[in-house]
């Protein structure tokens, strides 16, 4: 068991998720409630990374965040290393890629509201924001956790990207997905086996828990 | 405005709202406190965006609203009060109640005006009100859909409202929780002094409740009056097919008489005589109707003339269907060319014999039971 990649891809997945969460909120509350110009577009944008192969996104993240980039040269002058081959540049690629597993839930769940309680929120005197800390979140926590445990599952075992702008640096980013193609590679299906049933267990267990927060969405009926 | 002035000293509504889209929206609105007023039309009239528009939920091209003295909404002066401060109370159709609060609660989240500490027991009072002092702590998907009406009342008059609305709030119940909660809703309007505003597609309900009712379609205030006034000489033929008058006939003026003033209406035929003068000129196309309760039925007919003299209006036709209900029969009467008119016969046994269909008869009816309109509002 590789204990340094699995700590690594706890670290990642933790990251993504807690950074996800609060944008997560924004943007599913946003494209759940309100109409704008363009919101099909942002939608369409955000669902990008579930259909293209992970090693094309990867490929034009790595692109983008090379040394030649902007970005690339922005961050090197910031914070003195390159992004792409870094835990940072990981976590970056992690929070794009995830971005549909953490808004969609959570867009789901505010949809899920009835318009009509929100407006009786505000007919009651309650301000947009306590209508939304009192009313909207306590009815959309089902969505919100599960799409923090989806893409807390989802970045635990992401390959594609993840070898593409990372590269598999030992403790930097070598997450526990790559230390299994590399066990695997040198067939070492032991190891290979006892990492994989991990993150077996944890999919099974992220999935669960969707699945029990799905059961609660929806299920109050004013 | 000096209208709006007086309206305003009685505490009550002064709405006036226009916009060619994207709703169309004509309509003015003049409610009195303590008036229960109903908004009535068919779905898509309107109604449910007037409403919205009262509580500050929709935001209109152009148009005025005061209530209580305050003006609510002045789009000329780009003035429009959130509904946070509208101090108005809103029962929407499906309730909209929290489905994670409980009853009590519900009803405290409409209370921020009431120190933080007096809150549940306010709460409690209110819904001890509507009985629903055991079910305070229970979730809205375990009460019942009249305990779920009564919750939503208390929530909204929680907020001590200078007007309240009711958004068709009978129409998710059954018909013996609609009747009872009916009764319920007149006693309440007794004991508050704000103007009532209560949308409904019923016209049974709206005759039921409400002290005046405004006709709208296609988001215009067609007519304004008690519902009696509206149902039996109602402004226009569009006002009419909204209360669903029975006998409405299409006609043209002939011109009249002086002595007595009357209107002459050629019909199919016939001749119609309305009692009174009216403005239409000659040869205008128009609408007029009967009330049921005016026709006399002669069955048997002979001859015309054996029918009693001096009726104004007397046509001869033959009995279509006889159905008959609980305490009361009705009759469709077919004039010669197949024109339908409907009107009441007391039940068998507690009057004259039920015609039978088929049967040669005439009905016969007074000049001043015939209401004549425009065609068109």
């Amino acid at each position: 068991m590789e204990w340094t990649a699995f700590a690594l891809s706890l670290e990642l997945a933790g990251t993504t998720a807690v950074i996800l969460l609060p944008f997560g909120v924004i943007a599913g509350r946003a494209l759940a409630a309100r109409d704008f110009a363009g919101k099909g577009m942002v939608q369409a944008l955000l669902a990008l990374p579930l259909v293209l192969p992970p090693s094309v996104v990867g490929y034009y993240l790595l692109v983008a965040f090379g040394a030649a980039s902007p970005l690339g040269v922005l961050w090197q002058k910031m914070f003195g290393h390159t992004l792409a081959f870094s835990f940072s540049g990981l976590v970056l690629a992690s929070l794009i890629v995830n971005l549909p597993f953490a808004v969609q839930p959570i867009e789901r769940s505010f949809a899920a509201i009835a318009p009509e309680i929100r407006e009786a929120a505000w007919v009651s005197g309650l301000s947009h924001w306590a209508a939304f800390l009192r009313i909207e979140l306590p009815l959309a926590w089902p969505g919100i956790l599960a799409g923090v445990a989806i893409t807390f599952a989802h970045t635990m075992g992401e390959f594609g990207v993840v070898l593409m702008v990372g590269g598999g640096i030992p403790g930097e980013t070598r997450t526990v997905a790559i230390a299994i193609y590399d066990h695997a590679q040198t067939l070492d299906g032991s190891g290979a086996g006892r990492m994989s049933l991990l993150l077996l267990v944890f999919a099974l267990a992220a999935l669960g828990l969707v699945q029990m927060l799905g059961g609660r969405v929806g299920r109050h009926d004013g | 405005m000096a209208e709006a002035a007086a309206w305003q000293e009685t505490r009550g509504l002064v709405a006036r709202l226009a916009e060619s889209g994207p709703i169309p929206l004509d309509a003015r609105l003049a409610v009195p406190a303590g008036e229960l007023h109903a908004l009535i039309g068919p779905s898509g009239s309107g109604k449910t965006t007037l409403l919205r528009a009262l509580a500050g939920l929709y935001r209109p091209r152009a148009g005025t609203i005061a209530c209580a003295g305050e003006t609510w909404f002045d789009a000329a002066r780009g003035h429009d009060l959130s509904p946070q401060r509208r101090r108005v109370g809103l029962v929407f159709q499906h309730y909209a109640l929290f489905p994670h609060l409980s009853a009590a609660d519900n009803v405290a989240a409409a209370l921020g005006h009431v120190p933080r500490p007096a809150r549940s027991a306010a709460a409690r009072a209110l819904l001890a009100q509507f009985g629903l002092a055991a079910l305070a702590e229970r979730l809205p998907a375990t009460l019942s859909g009249g305990e779920r009406q009564r919750v939503a009342v208390a929530r909204a008059l929680a907020r001590d409202p200078a007007l309240l609305l009711l958004d068709e709030p009978f129409a998710a119940l059954d018909a013996r929780t609609r009747r009872h909660l009916r009764q319920e809703l007149a006693a309440l309007r007794r004991r508050l002094s704000i103007p009532i505003i209560l949308v409904t597609h019923d016209l049974e309900e709206a005759a039921a409740l409400a002290d005046r009712m405004t006709v709208l379609e296609h988001g215009r205030t067609l007519q304004t009056g008690t519902p009696a006034a509206i149902m039996t000489r109602p402004a226009s033929a569009a006002v009419a097919r909204v209360v669903d008058l029975q006998n409405l006939f299409a006609g043209e003026t002939l011109g009249g008489g002086e002595t007595p003033p009357e209107t002459l209406i050629a019909w199919h035929g016939e001749i119609i005589r309305a009692a009174g003068r009216t403005n239409f000129p000659p040869g205008t196309a128009i609408a007029w109707t009967v009330p049921p309760a005016a026709i006399t039925l002669h069955a048997d007919a002979g001859p015309k003339d054996a029918l009693p003299k001096g009726t104004a209006n007397i046509i001869a036709g033959r009995i279509g269907e006889v159905a008959v209900l609980p305490g009361i029969a009705r009759v469709v009467f077919l004039a010669g060319d197949g024109a339908a008119f409907v009107f009441p016969r007391p039940p068998p046994g507690a009057g004259p014999p039920l015609p039978r269909p088929g049967e040669a008869a005439a009905i016969t009816f007074a000049a001043d039971a015939v209401h004549v309109m425009p065609l068109t509002a």
